[in-house]
């Protein structure tokens, strides 16, 4: 490596960063502002550069220059402002003072609208943007070629840094910015217009989401993964910088920029690891990231209204549930063998959810990246059965293992941290997952996965399938109640409600929230292994976000505060999904729509609404039970 | 033997002095109160005691063993209970259950999977609740209770290990004055009675004079006077400094009451 290469592979790292800079910035000053952290950032990147792709066209028609080409990136920036700006209006309000898990559910709620107006409106094929005009050529640069585009980006992102510091420190929309980045409750008390400080906040943020996107189009053809690309790496940035701090994102984005140019030419297949590695070695050394601070809320996760109450079963819930197993149990010799294929899907889906709910609902450990598990355990099972060539037997009894090894290597460093940054890590462990199983073709098949992963001979009819599959879960889900009845999970709940008091009374806080985690992966890792088999493939979807998504929807619509609840989420949600999505281009337009509703007007669930329903039949003695602690 | 000999802790917060050279020694069955104002240090000086800080220098020794720089779980082990200034229960279980959850881990349970927690040791739970006057209470939920009731559960909890030593910081705040002079009647007996060593930080003078059989006196992160109630009362540093004429006043009144 010669030094002119050096150079030019460093300009074209500060190239990305700047770019990822831009976009950044407005995140964290919309996390620092509302505290909440907004999926639907990427989104509004993407918006960005599907409107810059419409409308700087139409500028270049008038008149073939680099100032048109300004005018309407600018122009698609400011759109994308307004939808931000109506966005905190119509949802973001709502939910400030909801749990967070609620909070990144709504705002995925809308990447998941976006997603399908974007292919409503422009097709689901990458559009290539127009040149600009004036920046065309390269540059030499000690004797190399540099795109001239690229230098201007580095540019765009100097102006941008500055403008904002101007902005911070010369206005006094920005003093107000700094002032509740710094403590939100005082700048109320002091009477300042907090609805128009924060519509200001999300335009802010979003025109930076929607300039950053629309600076891409020379760059990068158009396309519609395009959100989920840009947020996680998004994530990592403002994560390493400390969440509210646009310094750090300057810096954490110069970092970034670098380990991507240079990370490229060591370990050109996992780049994405090596990013989201560091954000795991940074958040275990500086658990706020580089230049954040600990604020109070942070410390503490909060949890959904109503968290999991312990209530035995009744008379009347063991009927039902003995109804259940019955039905279960006459499913394949009634039903057809459709039904038999969505009943295994329903049980398998069951316990992924029961096992997530086992974490959030007991441990208070809100992951955002339960299908790592799923997909490690699917993955496990798969790659064995097929290139390891065991059979179906020991290949089902591995995956929750390996799955269950992962979370624990994984969990070590998740569950030392919490509330947001606890979502964020296990979201990157989650995509990192993804990443090696997407990028590793020669082992994972990549994209499309490996096929041929087939039960033994004695169980490939479906029939007998079912109940292999009836038979492994309903003794996973069975044990991991038993556990939760346990002094194991009566010490979970202990360190979830009050960490403090768990330590004064003796319980290793951080290693029974490691055991759970790593339990509950385990659990999710035995779905995931039986998943495989029953698809007779695998495919990184498993793994993927939305996956992840449908996890939380499950156990969201069955309620958090209830035990069973999950299963009859993962039973309603797979069978409204595999009714539906058949029928609608716009299945997830349907999704986040039903997602936002739900954390809007039944933020308890199916169960907790049923059980709300029943206690309004019956005069309650007492007084009513407070939701949080005093 | 001593039960509790501190010597020496000092602790900075950046350029801020938070203890000085803070030592004192406790003896079983003894009420020793820290009082100062606002930032005196008590509550940093509580938490070197407890594990939940780690002094910059000094020891803190229970019957002779070192426990400065210890995890707040390992010092609990070795004998110390504590209640906090905020109350902190497990909201999500009923008042017999938070015991039983002290109960669990001090057998070391706390990872089994075998038995229903709910169903373990329930009788010593309920007679510790017994001591406290909460048995009544035993299955209700924590956070339906009056925060004074809280603090008697608290105190159950932190005797469930059959402690040597309670550190309980600010046992009254929050509460009413009558429910005050209960909890520290209560936890007055029954240190005496089980010859447990009790360090407690205080605003409430009343309790203070009342119950503590020494008092140190706590300003700027340095203690300016160790004595029996009525010395530390009289001491004119004190006067000065801290308690003026009308914690005098009070002083006064509350070792009345109390003979």
């Amino acid at each position: 490596m010669d030094l002119s290469f050096i150079v030019i592979q460093s300009l074209s790292g500060l190239a990305s960063a700047s770019s990822l800079f831009i976009i950044a910035s407005g995140l964290t000053i919309v996390f620092g502002v509302t505290r909440i952290v907004n999926f639907a950032h990427g989104s509004l990147y993407m918006l960005g550069a599907y409107l810059a792709v419409t409308i700087v066209p139409m500028m270049l028609e008038v008149d073939r220059s680099l100032p048109m080409f300004l005018l309407g990136v600018l122009v698609s920036a400011l759109i994308v402002g307004v939808i931000g700006a109506g966005m905190e209006i119509l949802l973001l309000r709502r939910i400030y003072k909801a749990p967070e898990l609620f909070q990144l559910l709504a705002t995925f709620g809308v990447v998941l609208i976006v997603q399908d107006l974007v292919i409503k409106v422009w097709g689901a094929v990458e559009i290539p943007g127009p040149r600009a005009p004036s920046l065309r050529h390269g540059v030499f640069i000690m004797g190399e070629r540099f795109p001239a585009y690229e230098l201007f980006l580095i540019g765009a992102g100097l102006v941008v840094l500055a403008g904002l510091w101007l902005l911070m420190q010369r206005t006094r929309f920005g003093v107000l910015i700094r002032a509740a980045t710094q403590d939100r409750e005082m700048v109320g008390a002091l009477g300042v217009n907090q609805a128009w400080l924060f519509t200001g906040t999300l335009f802010l943020g979003a025109f930076l989401a929607g300039l950053g996107g629309a600076l891409q189009i020379p760059r990068v053809a158009i396309n519609t993964q395009m959100d989920i690309s840009i947020i996680t790496e998004v994530f990592v940035v403002t994560v390493i910088g400390g969440m509210g701090s646009v310094p750090g994102a300057f810096i954490a984005a110069l970092i970034i920029g670098q380990l991507q140019a240079f990370g490229i030419l060591i370990f050109p297949k996992i780049t994405l690891v090596l990013v989201f590695l560091l954000m795991a070695v940074v958040l275990v050394i500086k658990p706020w990231g580089l230049f954040g601070r600990p604020d109070a809320a942070a410390g503490r996760a909060i949890l959904p209204e109503g968290i999991l109450s312990l209530k035995r079963f009744g008379k009347g819930d063991n009927v039902v549930a003995a109804v259940a197993i019955a039905v279960l149990l006459a499913l394949p010799i009634f039903g057809d063998n459709y039904m038999v294929k969505v009943g295994i899907e329903v049980l398998v889906l069951a316990l992924a959810a029961f096992s997530l709910q086992f974490l959030i609902g007991v441990g208070g450990i809100v992951s955002f990246g339960h299908a790592a598990y799923f997909g490690l355990g699917a993955y496990a099972a798969g790659l064995l059965a097929t290139k390891g060539g065991l059979a179906m037997e020991p290949a089902l009894i591995l995956s929750p293992l390996i799955a269950g090894a992962f979370a624990a290597l994984f969990g070590y460093f998740i569950v030392r941290l919490s509330g947001i940054y606890l979502a964020m890590l296990t979201l990157a462990f989650a995509q990192i997952t993804y990443a090696v199983c997407f990028q590793w073709v020669e082992v994972t098949g990549g994209d499309n996965g490996v096929v041929g992963v087939w039960p033994s001979s004695w169980a490939s009819s479906r029939q007998v399938y079912f109940y292999l599959v009836l038979a492994f879960t309903l003794s996973a889900i069975i044990a991991l109640r038993h556990a939760i009845y346990a002094p194991f999970g009566y010490g979970l709940r202990a360190a979830r409600d009050s960490a403090v008091r768990a330590d004064a009374i003796g319980i290793d806080v951080a290693r029974i929230r490691w055991f759970a985690f790593t339990l509950s992966g385990a659990a999710a890792g035995l779905a995931g292994g039986l998943y495989s088999f029953s698809k007779g493939s695998i495919d990184p979807t498993m793994i993927s976000i939305p996956m992840s998504v449908d996890f939380l929807v499950m156990v969201l619509l069955g309620g958090i505060q209830t035990v069973i609840g999950p299963v009859a989420g993962a039973a309603a949600f797979h069978s409204i999904k595999d009714f539906f999505m058949p029928l609608t281009d716009f299945w997830r337009l349907f999704l986040g729509l039903s997602i936002i509703a739900m954390v809007l007007v039944f933020p308890r669930g199916i169960a907790g609404a049923a059980s709300l329903l029943g206690r309004r039949n019956t005069p309650a003695p007492g007084p009513a039970p407070v939701g949080s602690s005093p | 033997m001593t039960l509790l000999v501190v010597e020496g802790l000092n602790k900075r917060f950046g350029g801020v002095v938070a203890a000085r050279d803070v030592g004192f020694a406790l003896e079983a069955g003894q009420m020793l109160a820290i009082i100062g104002p606002n930032g005196a240090g008590k509550s940093t000086t509580f938490n070197m005691v407890g594990g939940q800080l780690k002094p910059d220098s000094g020891r803190v020794l229970l019957d002779g063993q070192p426990i400065s720089g210890l995890a707040p779980r390992a010092v609990w082990r070795r004998g110390v209970g504590r209640t906090f200034q905020v109350a902190q229960t497990f909201v999500s279980m009923s008042v017999a259950e938070n015991v039983q959850m002290a109960l669990i881990s001090w057998h070391g349970q706390i990872l089994s999977f075998g038995a229903r927690a709910e169903t373990l040791h329930r009788p010593q739970a309920l007679d510790l609740l017994d001591l406290v006057g909460m048995r009544a209470d035993a299955d209700r939920p924590v956070r339906e209770l009056a925060y004074g009731d809280v603090k008697r559960v608290e105190l159950a909890v932190a005797l469930a290990s059959a402690p040597k030593l309670l550190l309980m910081d600010e046992p009254t705040a929050g509460m009413a004055p009558k429910e005050r002079a209960q909890l520290m009647d209560i936890t007055a007996a029954i240190a005496r009675e089980r010859k447990i060593g009790v360090l407690f930080t205080e605003h409430d003078m009343d309790a203070v004079f009342a119950h503590a059989d020494r008092i140190l006196v706590l300003v700027r992160g340095e203690i300016i006077a160790d004595g029996r109630p009525d010395e530390v009362r009289t001491n004119a540093r004190v006067k000065q400094v801290y308690l003026g004429d009308m914690g005098v006043a009070a002083a006064m009144r509350a070792r009345r009451g109390r003979a």
